[in-house]
């Protein structure tokens, strides 16, 4: 302990004395006289508590042997930085294994208590999962005990001028690349480029994974918009921080677009564009927030989705068109005296508006329908942390199927006008900033006729190193 | 158009002008990097004494902070490992990235205490590097000084000789409170304590004083009544001297188990601005010692 202590004693001051060298020679003299004097100050306080530390140590480790160490200490002055490195305890770690991407695994599961429906769907809203008999369904559709999708991230800086992240979601022999992409760490001026397959910085949920929800499943708005997986896609996003105190950043984004709203068209160029901006600060020492605006543009080229006629016969539906989606969201955090980890609330809600503007093929193109839908929503969700261990949750969801026109129909499509709406309560327990435990009411009235109650109790459980969430 | 260009100019040219913009993670460092800087620095503490630095957010405002930094000065040891790698990353702030010479960890210069032989999350909320807390073993404060006072002299060529000069002022200072300190605390030696949470391990090294324990079961986990309860019940024969609580630590537990067993409860400013008194790093160990001193004298 002694002799380490010394060690970093000793190497920080050749490390003064280096730098020392480097300066002019007219200087250099002066410098050396006052740079001796510290050392010596240094080396004084060393050798004030010398004798202290050793009789301190003697009595903790309860025997009176007590090696010399005063030969050690004058040598240990001349010692090379490369001493430090090798004492200190961030080098502990040696060996191919130290280069290891953080690992972290995420178990999540529910026992869900709702009504039995076999299309289960937001009215008035076209699907974003596409057929309904499509295997691909998430967790939260199925009752009972249901295991959800296990997410599996690595994450690591790749050399000093990247870093990389990737994130897998398993489930029942199907493994989907949720996440993967790069990103630059080393470009300054606050600018930041991602490239790979990732989330879309557009509105405040899309980010953030399932398992940083407040509530079991995500905002009515969001499945609507785009599914059960937030808008994801294979492009290039630049963000930009302003250097002000004030937080504003901006991005942009480009990419293939193959997810709904759009669809995978193949084609050379971009088919998704998006814009965000972002503004945040602090009101007093308690309080803060932040606010956004996105707005994002895809194109469809054969997006396919089940509809029923008038006559109450299904009928598939592939659009053509243009897809455009703006987002408000603002998130207000408080914590007395900015200190969360005891009592904190946290208030967030989002608006989207989303405009279709295209052709609908109806049955492999017999009937050729106008598309042009004009829908809207939002929720608006609060959590109260009120000890250290348990949270409380309130969240309203409500969309409007809005301006649907659809031309003169030939297809005789049922245009179903209806305001999807769903309450959901919730309280959960966390052992640690790792386990956590929910119980959640839902009146859920996503469809029309349908007022589902639904109880799910829910599991998140955060292995190995969990990485920092964002705010 | 042209005053508008003229002020975006201006804008663009103050920041060069400006002094040199350091943030800190935590008060302490904030302290230091005033002591060093002097008139030549321009600091920013992103926590405040009444916050747990383990569990600070990533907030818009602190990412802002980042962006604008010219040295960030850490604790390290992973005490701020869920919030700073996100504010360097999200700030893009190429200055500051670790291994670049605007950013220093404070547990980079110094050899830590209580290092795990093993990690395993059972154990808690632990630091894997060893214990963070440093700053409160005084003998610690110099080491990092130097450091301090390189950066900024690497940051800062200008002002090389102004950092070495407040450095040596500060040294010189420093080696006579902690004479002073010293003499003072004589009677806290070998005195027992039990703490709220393990935070005040380079304290009780410093002063020689005996850890009874933590009223946490394990670091970051929240004392249960039946945890406590057993606290109570050790406390029957050999009875520590005084319960230490941080000022940012919450009061319930260690007053709980403080009426059971008539041990004072003290609570000490852990870090400058924790107490009106501790307003520099000096008054940060004469109010820790006037405390602690005030809880032994009692009867």
């Amino acid at each position: 302990m002694r002799i380490r202590k010394l060690v970093v004693a000793g190497a920080c001051m050749s490390m003064l004395a280096a730098s020392v060298q480097a300066e002019e020679t007219s200087e250099h003299a002066r410098l050396a006289a006052e740079l001796a004097a510290l050392r010596e100050q240094v080396a004084q306080m060393q050798s004030m508590y010398e004798s202290r530390i050793a009789a301190l140590e003697e009595r903790l480790a309860g025997t009176v042997k007590v090696e010399s160490t005063d030969q050690t200490a004058p040598s240990s002055q001349t010692e090379s930085p490369s001493t430090l490195q090798v004492s200190s305890p961030a080098s502990a770690k040696s060996g191919a294994s130290s280069f290891n991407p953080e690992i972290s695994l995420i178990i999540q599961g529910a026992y869900t208590n709702r009504k039995k429906v076999e299309e289960r769907h937001i009215g008035g809203f076209v699907s974003a999962e596409g057929h309904s008999h499509d295997e691909h369904r998430h967790g939260s559709d199925k009752r009972g005990f249901t295991l959800d999708h296990t997410e599996l991230v690595f994450a690591a800086n790749i050399d000093p001028y990247w870093r990389g992240q990737a994130t897998v979601a398993v489930l029942d022999g199907e493994a989907e690349l949720e996440e993967a992409w790069f990103q630059t760490t080393a470009l300054g001026h606050g600018t930041g480029i991602k490239a790979g397959r990732f989330r879309s910085g557009i509105g405040y949920l899309n980010e953030q994974h399932a398992h940083q929800w407040d509530f079991y499943e995500q905002p009515l708005m969001y499945k609507a918009l785009f599914g059960d997986h937030g808008y994801s896609q294979d492009g290039l996003q630049l963000k930009w921080v302003a250097p002000l105190d004030t937080f504003v950043e901006l991005g942009a984004e480009i990419g293939r677009g193959q997810n709904f709203p759009g669809d995978d068209r193949n084609l050379n160029g971009a088919n998704s564009y998006a814009l965000f901006a972002h503004l945040g600060g602090d009101i007093g020492i308690s309080n803060s927030w932040r606010a956004g605006l996105s707005w994002l543009r895809t194109r469809a080229g054969a997006r396919e989705s089940d509809f029923e006629t008038e006559y109450g016969i299904d009928a598939e539906g592939a659009f053509n068109g243009r897809s455009r989606v703006w987002i408000a969201d603002f998130v207000y955090k408080w914590a007395p005296d900015g200190n969360p980890a005891r009592r904190n609330f946290k208030f967030q809600a989002e608006y989207f508006r989303r405009s279709e503007n295209g052709n609908l093929d109806v049955d492999d193109g017999l009937y050729s329908n106008l598309w042009r839908t004009r829908q809207s929503g939002y929720y608006l969700a609060g959590v109260y942390q009120f000890t250290p261990n348990w949270r409380a949750g309130l969240r309203y969801d409500r969309l409007s199927s809005g301006r649907q026109s659809l031309g003169d129909n030939p297809a005789k499509i049922e245009v179903i006008h209806y305001r999807p709406n769903r309450v959901s309560t919730m309280v959960d327990y966390s052992w640690s900033e790792f386990s956590r435990l929910r119980l959640q009411w839902s009146r859920d009235r996503a469809m029309p006729g349908l007022t589902d109650n639904q109880v799910t109790l829910q599991y998140i459980m955060s292995l190995g190193s969990h990485g920092a969430h964002k705010f | 158009m042209k005053r508008i260009l003229s002020l975006l100019l201006l804008l663009c040219a103050l920041p060069a002008a400006a002094a040199v913009k350091v943030l800190a993670t935590v008060p302490e460092w904030g302290a230091l990097a005033r002591e060093i800087g002097g008139e030549r620095v321009d600091v920013m503490v992103a926590t405040s004494a009444m916050q747990d630095p383990h569990r600070i957010e990533a907030r818009p405002s602190l990412i802002a902070r980042t962006r604008t930094a010219d040295l960030v000065v850490a604790a390290g040891a992973d005490l701020e490992v869920g919030w700073l790698p996100l504010l360097l990353r999200e700030s893009g702030n190429r200055r500051v990235q670790p291994g670049q010479p605007g950013y220093l960890e404070a547990a980079s210069v110094v050899q830590l205490r209580d290092v795990p032989q093993t990690v395993d999350r059972a154990m808690g909320d632990i630091h894997a590097a060893g214990d963070p807390h440093l700053h409160l073993d005084p003998r610690n404060i110099p080491v990092v000084a130097v450091a301090l006072s390189e950066r900024l002299a690497q940051i800062d060529p200008a002002g090389a000789t102004a950092y070495r000069d407040n450095l040596d002022r500060f040294i010189g200072r420093w080696r006579d409170a902690m004479t002073r300190w010293e003499t003072e605390s004589a009677s806290l030696k070998g005195c027992a304590f039990l703490q709220a949470h393990r935070s005040f391990g380079y304290l009780a090294h410093w002063l020689g004083m005996e850890n009874r324990g933590e009223l946490e079961p394990k670091p970051g986990i929240e004392p249960g009544s039946a945890h406590l309860s057993r606290i109570v019940a050790n406390q029957q024969n050999a009875p520590a001297a005084m319960i230490l609580r941080a000022a940012y630590q919450s009061e319930m537990a260690g007053k709980w188990v403080s009426e059971r067993t008539g041990i004072p409860l003290v609570t000490l400013p852990f870090t400058v601005g924790g107490t009106p008194q501790a307003t520099d790093l000096f008054g940060l160990f004469d109010d820790t010692l006037v405390r602690l001193k005030s809880a032994v004298k009692r009867p």
